[in-house]
Parts: C-alpha cells; sequence; structure tokens
C-alpha cells in the first residue's frame, strides 16, 4: 500500500500532521485564556474601579500563558517553511 | 513584509564572497533606530525651564516611562528607566513596520533573542551587585541544596521563553496578513481585475490587530517581565 509513496512525501505528510498538532496546544491555551477572562470579569463586577489595573494584569497573565502555544507556533513554523527532517533523509 | 518567498532574513549586501552580509532585518532596524534618534532630536529641540509645544510630549512621555517603573520597580529602581523605555519604544517601532509594508524586525529570531539577551544581562548583573558574590551564589540554592539545576535552568529559559514569545506572535501575525494580502490578490484577480482593488479597505481590521494592538502589548510585556524579573534579582529578603 505505500509502496507508491515516496520516502520524502511520507515524511513531509507525517511533519504537516505534526505541524497541525498545534491545535491541541491551542486548546489548552484557549480554555485557560477563558477562564483568566472569566475572573477578570468577575473581578470587574465586583470592584469597578479597579477595572484599569485588572484589565492590565488580565493582558499581561494572557501572554505570559500564551507562551506554550507559541513555542508550539514555532515548531510548526519549522516544520512547515523549514523542514529540518527532509534533509536527513 | 507580504511575501513567504523570504521566512528568514533576506541577504542584502554581502563582503567577502558573501562570508559577511548584512539581512533586511539589520537595516530596518537601522531605519527604526534612526526614526527614533530624528524623533528624539525634534521633541527635545530648544528646551525652556517652562515646557512649551514639542517638550510637552516629550515630557509626557518620559514622565511616564519613569512613572511605570516607580510603580512597578520601587523608587530606588529609577536608574532602570532610560533602559526600559528605549526597549519599549524600539520594540514598538520594530513590531510595527508592518504597518508600512516592510518586514517586521522582530519577525526575525536574532533580534528579539539579542534584545533577550541584553536583558538576561542586566538581570544577572543587578543581582550581582545587589547581592554580592556569595549571596548571588547562594540564591542558587534557595529552598533547598538540591533544586541548584532546577534554578538554573530556570534562569536560563527565562531569556528563551522571552525571545520565542515576541518572536512567535510577530511571526504569526506576519504571515497571516501575508496570507490575507494574497488571498484578496487573487480573488480580486479571479473578479476580472488586473488592479487588486481588494486590497484596500478589507485588510484594516487585520492590520488594526496584527500591526496595532500586538506590537503594542508585546512592547509592553516585554518591558513588564524585564521589570518584574529585574526587581525579583534584586530582592534580598532571604
Amino acid at each position: 500500500m505505500f509502496g507508491s509513496i515516496s520516502s520524502e512525501a511520507f515524511v513531509l505528510g507525517m511533519s504537516a500532521l505534526a505541524a497541525s498538532c498545534i491545535g491541541l496546544a491551542a486548546l489548552g491555551v484557549g480554555l485557560g485564556q477563558g477562564f483568566a477572562v472569566g475572573k477578570a470579569v468577575e473581578g470587574i463586577s465586583r470592584q469597578p474601579e479597579a477595572h484599569g489595573s485588572i484589565l492590565t494584569t488580565m493582558l499581561v497573565g494572557q501572554a505570559i500563558s500564551e507562551t506554550s502555544v507559541i513555542f508550539a507556533l514555532v515548531i510548526a513554523i519549522v516544520l512547515t517553511f523549514a523542514n529540518p527532517l527532509v534533509g536527513m533523509l | 513584509m507580504h511575501s513567504l518567498d523570504h521566512l528568514g532574513p533576506k541577504k542584502i549586501f554581502g563582503f567577502l564572497d558573501g562570508q559577511i552580509f548584512i539581512t533586511e532585518t539589520v537595516v530596518n532596524a537601522w531605519i527604526v533606530s534612526i526614526v527614533l534618534i530624528i524623533l528624539a532630536l525634534i521633541l527635545t529641540r530648544k528646551m525652556e525651564k517652562v515646557p512649551k509645544g514639542p517638550q510637552i510630549i516629550a515630557e509626557l512621555i518620559v514622565g511616564t516611562v519613569y512613572n511605570m517603573v516607580k510603580n512597578t520597580m520601587g523608587p530606588k529602581a529609577e536608574k532602570y528607566a532610560p533602559y526600559i523605555g528605549t526597549i519599549f519604544f524600539f520594540l514598538l517601532g520594530c513590531n510595527m513596520l508592518g504597518l508600512f509594508g516592510l518586514r517586521p524586525v522582530t519577525s526575525d529570531i536574532n533580534a528579539t533573542l539579542s534584545v533577550a539577551l541584553i536583558t538576561f544581562g542586566i538581570i544577572q548583573v543587578s543581582s550581582f551587585r545587589s547581592r554580592g558574590a556569595l549571596g548571588y551564589a547562594k540564591h542558587f540554592a534557595d529552598p533547598m541544596p538540591f533544586m541548584v539545576p532546577i534554578k538554573v535552568l530556570e534562569e536560563v529559559v527565562f531569556p528563551i521563553s522571552l525571545c520565542l514569545r515576541l518572536f512567535g506572535n510577530i511571526l504569526a501575525g506576519a504571515i497571516i496578513m501575508c496570507l490575507i494580502m494574497t488571498a484578496l490578490e487573487s480573488a480580486s484577480l479571479s473578479l476580472g481585475s488586473s488592479v487588486p482593488f481588494l486590497q484596500i479597505f478589507i485588510p484594516l481590521v487585520p492590520n488594526l490587530f496584527f500591526d496595532v494592538f500586538e506590537p503594542v502589548l508585546h512592547a509592553y510585556i516585554f518591558c513588564t517581565l524585564t521589570m518584574v524579573f529585574t526587581k525579583n534579582a534584586m530582592a534580598h529578603d532571604h
């Protein structure tokens, strides 16, 4: 069945599959950011005068928790545009 | 950048048969630096005791940066304000280059890594100076001696995560803007027009997010993380 597929095409296809696994990282980060926004809205509704500092803290925290999906994104970009595995064949 | 042919930095000038070369990133960073220097010179020309005209804007910017540093790091850390202000405006300019059709400087990992390494050096030097040589060696074994590898790893991973966060966000924004531009161009070509007229107003909304909001947010986050980690490195309440 796999006889007609060249090994380069196989490696490229598997790399694309691996790159698409960035969705798993995005799932977790999306959940986490959603929780952060929910808690921030709770805080603002409890204390509307602290709106500015809550918003800043939320944005900074979200950007930090985004780090893991950014790592996944960098790996996906490397696999898609500058694939190191094809050169190893 | 609006073209995915060169995902890495494009080489522009080469010396010694291309052994030593200057990339697009470096040229764009020069442009940003020159624009910032010219702006600073214009804003601080003819300074007077009672501010007037452009001097008011300059004082507002400098005062805001100093206030931010004082609020985050305490009143004694005012000497870090020039560095924080410089990297904030430099990174802001570098990130927003996509607005002018140039390739953002920070979509090259070399640029972000160099800024992150300067921050790393500042953190280590200020930690060494405020704790002393013995205290600096001791803080790696802070709660328990067996945690030394983890503490060293934590210090080393910080600049890497700082640089990858900025690089990934800006590069992703540049790639998405490029995809949008290409899609609009081919859509207007298939509508029978040789001019890509769909590119006029439609990219404004993604531009606003990827070239205005994200750059400001990420330059701010870079500065905030630098300030917080420098403050933690200087704290010696143990």
